[in-house]
């Protein structure tokens, strides 16, 4: 059994002008001590799926599922107060912005002890060894001294260290990291990201790294879920993803990074991921596919097989091409 | 912290100078003078009218009258009362207890009620209870305090007959001031039911000058608490599972406290003003009462005195909560 079961997992927000939806039938598992990579735009609905796991989405959010299991329970059936048993302790989240998912006002030693206290029941003197060991553990200095240190003496990876040692505090089954880099220096970036491997390798827990950097996406994870438009387009381990890309979005996407970049111009995907009101009525991605066809402007596309990746596509490619397309060159895209 | 304090106190003698400047002028603006108010239609000798004028030093010109004035407050003295010939300073500390009760009281049923209120509004926003609250404030805000005032006696001191209409004790009870605050004297004396009494007169006093700043309170508490709910590290407190009570009457409030402290401290002056309009109204033997009677005696040295040292307190006061914000706010502590 899976330890993070999700099938067919839906989000939507009501907003002043109808429904909005977020997350649009994800399905996705993640074992013990495995890395999945969730990879996608901004708008891929990748950080609001995680967040309706963690039930930390507002209440304008309504949450729909077949399946929403983590550890053998069901998260639909729990209630609140079972819930924030679970979150927290078995499962406990990094955020993108470390900067300010600090609170100002309490020193680091009391936002790590704050979870030993609530969830293991710890006395001071047990939480204040453990907050020093846990400190150590992510590479912070002087340990000691930093207890009693506020956020605002703290620079962004250090405050990246110390949520990543508040995600840990209580021994996680499974560590959601929200684009944990995005918002650090480009040297610190790696070292929060080797940092956060290794202890995930040390204490076999389950990590989901949301990012949007497929360099960070080649260098950490083993498989890799990519999510357009709130759906989950494709679904590879991380090998057979940069090598046979499945979905033209996935293609196009790798084809946009700079390292991989051929001509003088780097190749970007034209338009932008559709918003509330212009929603296309089947693939969600034809409007910016070079291989759409009608069919693609007017059939919902099927979830192909292990084999095509779980691509959601009328055409999955297969080494660049797509299979059973009419005109398998595609028209050109201006770039 | 000491240099923030010492420098604090230092820019309060500009202020100072300026706040007598502006009594000093605003006062003798006003048509008649202590004499005139003292000898009223009866006449008076032009001899006397000299005498009366030299022996309070007003034959002077006016900014000798001001300089001074301000030479006898560089000595510490605010002058003797025309009335009572009674030194300012001592009926100034005579009175201040009285006021000082009603305001705290004042404040305290303003922020017990207000801070609750205002996170009860921002947790519920949009709801029925969120426009309840804020329409409540909203009115409170925006009442006279003279009309709210005669309001609450018509109805519970005349109506009801549950609060007495004025004063700060029955008539029954004597005992010597101790501290100057009836709340304690009447507990201290023993006397039965003299407690009860000082109270009872406490509260409408109490809730008519409370009633703006627990307005302000309230609509600020929420306007902040709604910033902060929206914060990353709200999120990260909800992630770690804590309780919604805990997320939000701790986390959230403990930051949404930094801006409501500085606005429960601008109150003060407003108190104050306040407490000048709600004494009159309840007869409450204090400063503003004091203060009022001075302007209808004309009495200047009261006057100027009297509101030198109300300012005084407000700024002592304002001082007070800065030091306290930069308790509440570990940035701004370490800032300095």
């Amino acid at each position: 059994m899976p330890l993070l079961e999700i099938d067919d997992l839906t989000v939507e927000f009501k907003t002043a002008s109808g429904q909005f939806r977020a997350v649009d039938g994800v399905s996705l598992t993640v074992d013990r001590g495995e890395i999945l990579a969730i990879v996608g735009e901004s708008g891929s609905g990748k950080s609001v799926a995680m967040l309706a796991v963690m039930g930390l989405l507002p209440w304008t959010a309504t949450v729909s599922a077949k399946t929403l299991a983590f550890d053998g329970r069901d998260l639909l059936t729990l209630s609140p107060r079972e819930r924030r048993k679970v979150i927290g302790k078995d499962m406990a989240m990094i955020f993108q912005e470390p900067m300010s998912s600090l609170n100002p006002c309490f020193t680091v030693g009391y936002q790590i002890g704050e979870s030993l206290k609530v969830h293991l029941g710890l006395s001071k003197s047990e939480r204040r060894k453990r907050s020093i060991e846990l400190l150590e553990a992510v590479g912070i200095p002087d340990p000691e001294r930093r207890l009693s240190a506020f956020p605002h003496q703290l620079s962004g990876g250090m405050s990246q260290r110390v949520m990543i040692a508040i995600a840990l505090a209580c021994r996680p089954k499974l560590i959601i990291a929200d684009e944990p880099t995005t918002a650090l220096d480009v040297t610190i970036q790696a070292q929060i990201l080797e940092l956060l491997v290794s202890l995930q390798r040390e204490t076999d827990t389950g990590l989901v790294l949301i990012t949007h950097d497929m360099g960070v996406v080649a260098e950490t994870a083993e498989r890799v879920s990519v999510h357009y438009a709130g759906q989950k387009i494709e679904e590879q381990p991380v090998g057979p993803l940069f090598a046979d890309p499945h979905h033209p979005y996935t293609a196009a996407l790798l084809a946009a990074l700079p390292e991989r970049a051929k001509g003088k111009h780097l190749p970007s995907i034209p338009g932008v991921v559709p918003g509330q009101f212009d929603r296309p009525p089947a693939c969600l991605f034809e409007p910016r596919c070079r291989f759409a066809t009608d069919r693609c402007r007017t059939k919902v596309p099927p979830r192909q097989g292990a084999i095509a990746g779980f691509a959601l596509c009328h055409y999955p490619l297969t080494h660049g091409r797509p299979i059973g397309h009419p005109n398998p060159e595609g028209r050109e895209v201006a770039a | 912290m000491l240099g923030f304090v010492v420098r604090r106190v230092l820019l309060v003698i500009p202020t100072f100078i300026a706040i007598a400047f502006l009594t000093f002028i605003a006062i003798r603006l006003v048509p008649g003078d202590p004499i005139e108010v003292r000898t009223g239609e009866r006449g008076i000798s032009p001899e006397r009218l000299a005498q009366f004028r030299h022996e309070l030093g007003l034959d002077q010109p006016v900014w000798k009258q001001f300089l001074d004035y301000l030479w006898q407050l560089a000595h510490g003295n605010f002058g003797t009362s025309i009335s009572t010939h009674a030194p300012v300073l001592t009926e100034f500390l005579t009175l201040f207890p009285a006021t000082l009760e009603l305001a705290i009281s004042a404040m305290l049923f303003a922020t017990i009620l207000g801070i609750p209120a205002g996170v009860i509004a921002a947790t519920r926003r949009g709801t029925f209870i969120d426009y309840t609250l804020m329409g409540a404030a909203l009115t409170g805000f925006s009442m006279p305090i003279f009309w709210w005032g005669l309001l609450l006696v018509l109805f519970f001191s005349v109506n009801l007959g549950w609060t007495p209409v004025s004063g700060r004790i029955d008539l029954l009870y004597y005992f010597e001031p101790v501290t100057g605050f009836m709340l304690i004297d009447s507990w201290l004396s023993g006397e039965e039911g003299a407690f009860r009494s000082a109270v009872m007169h406490l509260i409408l006093p109490a809730i008519v000058l409370g009633t703006i700043p627990l307005a302000t309170i309230a609509r600020m508490t929420r306007s902040a608490m709604l910033e902060i709910l929206g914060e990353d590290y709200v999120r990260t407190a909800r992630a770690k599972g804590l309780s919604p009570f805990r997320v939000v009457g701790f986390h959230a409030l403990r930051n949404a406290l930094i801006p409501v402290v500085t606005v429960i401290g601008l109150q003060v002056g407003a108190l104050m003003a306040g407490a000048v309009l709600t004494e009159y109204i309840f007869s409450w033997p204090g400063i503003g009462t004091w203060l009022i009677e001075s302007i209808n005696r004309r009495d200047y040295p009261v006057l100027q005195g009297g509101i030198l040292l109300v300012s005084g307190i407000v700024i002592l006061i304002n001082i007070l909560v800065d030091l306290l914000y930069g308790v509440l706010n570990p940035r701004i502590r370490h800032a300095r």
